[in-house]
């Protein structure tokens, strides 16, 4: 089966359960996003999958394989990324360095002690692939503290995409953002490729309507429920939970 | 061509530099060579510290190491001194791996504690088994001549000249190292291990090769010194020692390798100066020049002119 598969996931601190028998499914090409509100295990979900924690039960599979046991280094490579919910940069890198190190990581590179970090002609190029897609190519030579936060958020998906993830996991992509420069974001996330599988975290309900074809409700560490935009926006549970009377 | 004058430029600056301290300081050669061998050895704690971002107060560990296994193996194998420095770096290395295999899982104060404690055993261990480290009385041994022909003299000439070749390789390595992916690795732990993870890296042991790396280039210092003076005591595992690495490292700047150097030169002339105007006093001075150069520059000396750019500039 390909994709990522979740099954009865479970985790506890003590006597405190953040994840709750959570089951989901995200197959090749799929645009889902986890709602819920704050303290809803969203931030330890994603954290269980990229393994940054590990579950106190239940199964993860990548294309049918078992990953429960591997490393979060392990994970990346097996082709699951995540973005952070604080942009995570290295700040006093430029961005060209920044999307350097993903690339050589990728192809193996990082443990060679000889030639230069910048020497490959077709890792540069790839570079510039991606300052053009994101719309950075004017600040490949800047400090990445020095870009609006906007930005940043783009330089981070761009680090993300140049490890050619089949599960990219957003957590939160437009937190911080101003509303000005939330259109960056969105039309990065509508160009991301086809058949990449993406599961966005995200309160901003406007952003998660455009991008997401189904959406899963998460309360109290468990699915509360799932469905499409519409059919979650007319749920009367979620709408009291959630997304308030603010939403229409 | 201004790629090759950019990188040859500072080698020509080093060597010219190193001349002339040959001939500006003939009867002082000895300390010539302790500075050059101090420089080595901070090179080694700027690849941790400065580049990857791994706090120590215990490098003398790998340092010690590598003085007392060059001595013993002078002593029971063979005097030549170049493979006296191949075994000082394979066992600093050794003992940066096993250490570091612990070492680099903690962090922050408890790294800092863990390193001294390091030191601390290896330097006990040095005590107790005097049959081989000739324990509080030291290791005394003759290094043999070099290439098999070239004798080491009673005023330090070849010493010195040996010591400033065995630089010049060591900080042309570790340039290239530093410049390499491996090198651009450590520098992206330092700023984030988070991100450096989700990019897939294997951190733990990424730091665990940095360490390992460091402790080769330590260890080979501390081979040279021991062979500059011919003779390894305790004090090869002196806190001291570790605790003025940093301070040399702070002064210079980190994480730039030139810090280093300048920060070694500086550290270790005011040291001479001072000490020698007032012996009991000295570290006043010392104390004051780190208080000066963190709060005026805390970038280190390496950061002055750009930071006298920037008020220039912005008195315009």
């Amino acid at each position: 089966m390909k994709g990522l598969q979740v099954r009865n996931l479970n985790k506890s601190f003590g006597g405190l359960v953040v994840a709750r028998d959570i089951t989901l499914d995200l197959a090749p090409g799929d645009r889902k996003a986890l709602i819920g509100p704050n303290g809803a295990g969203k931030s330890t979900f994603t954290n269980l999958i990229t393994g940054i924690l590990a579950p106190t039960s239940g199964e993860i599979r990548l294309d049918g394989r078992d990953i429960g046991r591997l490393s979060e280094a392990q994970r990346v490579k097996a082709g699951i990324a995540k973005t952070f919910q604080i942009t995570t940069l290295f700040r006093s890198l430029t961005v060209r360095e920044n999307l350097r190190l993903p690339l050589l990581e990728r192809r193996g590179l990082t443990a060679r002690m000889i030639g230069r970090a910048d020497a490959d002609p077709a890792l540069e190029a790839e570079i510039e692939a991606l300052l053009a897609q994101f719309k950075l190519s004017a600040f490949g030579d800047a400090k990445v503290d020095r870009l609006a936060y906007g930005q940043q958020r783009l330089v981070e998906m761009a680090m993300t995409l140049a490890l050619r993830p089949r599960i990219l996991i957003l957590d939160e992509p437009a937190a911080g953002v101003p509303s000005s420069e939330s259109p960056l974001i969105s039309d990065a996330i509508a160009a991301l490729p086809k058949d990449l599988s993406v599961l966005i975290i995200e309160h901003d309900m406007n952003l998660v309507f455009k991008v997401a074809a189904k959406i899963i409700v998460l309360v109290a560490g468990a699915i509360l429920t799932e469905g499409s935009p519409q059919e979650i926006s007319a749920d009367a549970r979620v709408r009291d939970l959630y997304l308030g009377a603010h939403h229409d | 061509m201004m790629r090759a004058l950019f990188t040859l430029g500072p080698y020509a600056g080093l060597i010219a530099a190193a001349i002339a301290a040959y001939y500006l300081f003939p009867s002082n050669l000895g300390f010539v060579t302790t500075v050059v061998v101090a420089m080595i050895f901070v090179l080694s704690l700027d690849l941790v510290m400065g580049v990857a971002g791994i706090s120590t107060l215990g490098h003398a560990a790998l340092y010690g190491t590598g003085a007392y296994a060059a001595a013993i193996f002078a002593t029971l194998v063979s005097a030549d001194p170049l493979l006296g420095l191949a075994v000082g770096a394979g066992a600093g290395a050794a003992i940066a791996f096993v250490s570091g295999l612990f070492l680099m899982r903690a962090q922050g104060l408890t790294l800092l504690m863990l390193s001294i404690a390091v030191t601390e055993v290896l330097s006990s261990l040095a005590n107790k088994y005097s049959g081989l480290t000739g324990g509080a009385d030291g290791l005394s041994f003759t290094p043999g001549a070099l290439f098999g022909r070239f004798e080491f003299d009673f005023y330090g000439q070849l010493g010195y000249i040996y010591a400033v070749c065995v630089f010049l390789v060591v900080f042309g390595m570790l340039r290239i190292v530093v410049a390499s992916p491996f090198g651009l690795t450590a520098r992206g732990i330092k700023e984030s291990p988070a991100r450096m993870r989700a990019i897939g890296t294997p951190v733990y042991w990424r730091l665990v090769s940095v360490y390992t790396f460091a402790g080769a280039i330590a260890g080979l210092a501390g081979a040279l010194g021991a062979q500059s003076t011919a003779l390894v005591s305790l004090n090869v595992y002196d806190f001291q020692r570790s605790a003025e690495a940093v301070i040399m490292l702070i002064i210079g700047g980190t994480g730039r390798l030139w810090g280093a150097v300048i920060g070694t030169i500086v550290f270790m002339t005011v040291h001479q100066v001072a000490a020698s105007a007032d012996p009991f006093n000295w570290l006043f001075v010392i104390g004051a020049l780190v208080l000066a150069v963190v709060y005026i520059v805390p970038a280190g000396l390496l950061g002055l002119p750009e930071m006298v750019k920037k008020l220039t500039g912005g008195a315009r």
